[in-house]
């Protein structure tokens, strides 16, 4: 598992718990937008996870094959090459547990359904808040302490 | 020049060309990445340029393939509310009811109206961004009053 860095905050001035927590954290930002790739990049780091980015579902795939490995991956649904819910079955069939979370523009309750049956841990509508990350990470967490 | 700056920038949400997105941006910027609202800025209307050229020709093929205009829309608006666009992303919504109900009139008047919030939008956070660079950036992000 790949060791996170803290990331720095003008907003904290002490290192709390949960900075320490995060630190050992992980993601994968998997979108074809590379102002959204920007924007989740630097989202986590904030929140203290290592991040790494991809372009498209295969590029994805390729990482993990490579042998990569990440706690959290926010995955996009449409993107070329490989969309995000094939993205999302392949590596549920390699057996990947990593949280998966689709970060999606789609607002068809059927198409977002869709996308959850292909492995998905969560959905949430781009792009995703403070209040998002805050969840996940909590449930990221709580995830670890289980295990 | 700092007042004039945030003078601006509260214009920009008084006047509704922002919404709460470009605050959640802002806060995600620091000393480590002083220009971060600009660049993603920039990146989002490199973006959205081309999907701008995409509808634009699309409306120029007849008849009109509403699902693909549609679907252009879908990326648009996505695009859009992430910096928080607001204008922008109220007339891409207004385009999208178009397309659904295969109105190719309004369709058209949409589009040329949202092309006008774009520019309209594109220009005021140059000057924002060229001001805030010679200003240096504001301290705190504030929610607008």
């Amino acid at each position: 598992m790949m060791l996170g860095n803290c990331a720095t905050s003008s907003s904290l001035s002490t290192t709390s718990d949960e900075d320490i927590v995060n630190n050992n954290l992980t993601a994968l930002v998997v979108d074809d937008s590379p102002m959204i790739r920007k924007l989740h990049d630097m989202h986590l780091k904030k929140f203290g996870l290592k991040v790494q980015v991809a372009e498209n579902g295969k590029n994805a795939i390729d990482l993990f094959r490579c042998g990569a490995s990440f706690n959290l991956i926010l995955m996009d649904k449409e993107m070329p090459i490989m969309d995000g819910a094939e993205a999302t079955r392949e590596l549920r069939t390699m057996g990947v547990t990593s949280m998966i979370v689709g970060v999606t523009s789609l607002d068809s309750i059927f198409d977002r359904q869709a996308f959850m049956e292909a492995g998905l841990d969560h959905c949430f509508t781009k792009p995703l808040t403070t209040e998002n990350i805050n969840f996940l990470l909590q449930e990221l967490n709580k995830n670890n302490e289980e295990n | 020049m700092r007042r004039q700056l945030a003078i601006m920038r509260q214009s920009l949400f008084d006047q509704g060309y922002l919404d709460e997105q470009f605050i959640e941006l802002e806060e995600l910027q620091d000393d480590a990445n002083p220009n971060f609202v600009e660049e993603v800025v920039t990146l989002y209307f490199r973006d959205s340029a081309r999907l701008i050229l995409n509808i634009q020709q699309a409306l120029e093929r007849k008849p009109f393939d509403f699902n693909k205009l549609d679907g252009y829309m879908h990326q648009f608006k996505g695009s859009s509310s992430s910096i928080g666009a607001n204008k922008v992303k109220a007339e891409s919504t207004l385009f999208r009811e178009y397309c659904r109900s295969a109105n190719a009139e309004g369709c058209l008047r949409a589009f040329q109206q949202l092309k006008k919030e774009y520019a309209t939008l594109r220009k005021k956070l140059e000057a924002y961004f060229q001001l805030a660079r010679q200003t240096g950036p504001l301290e705190t992000a504030s929610r607008p009053k």
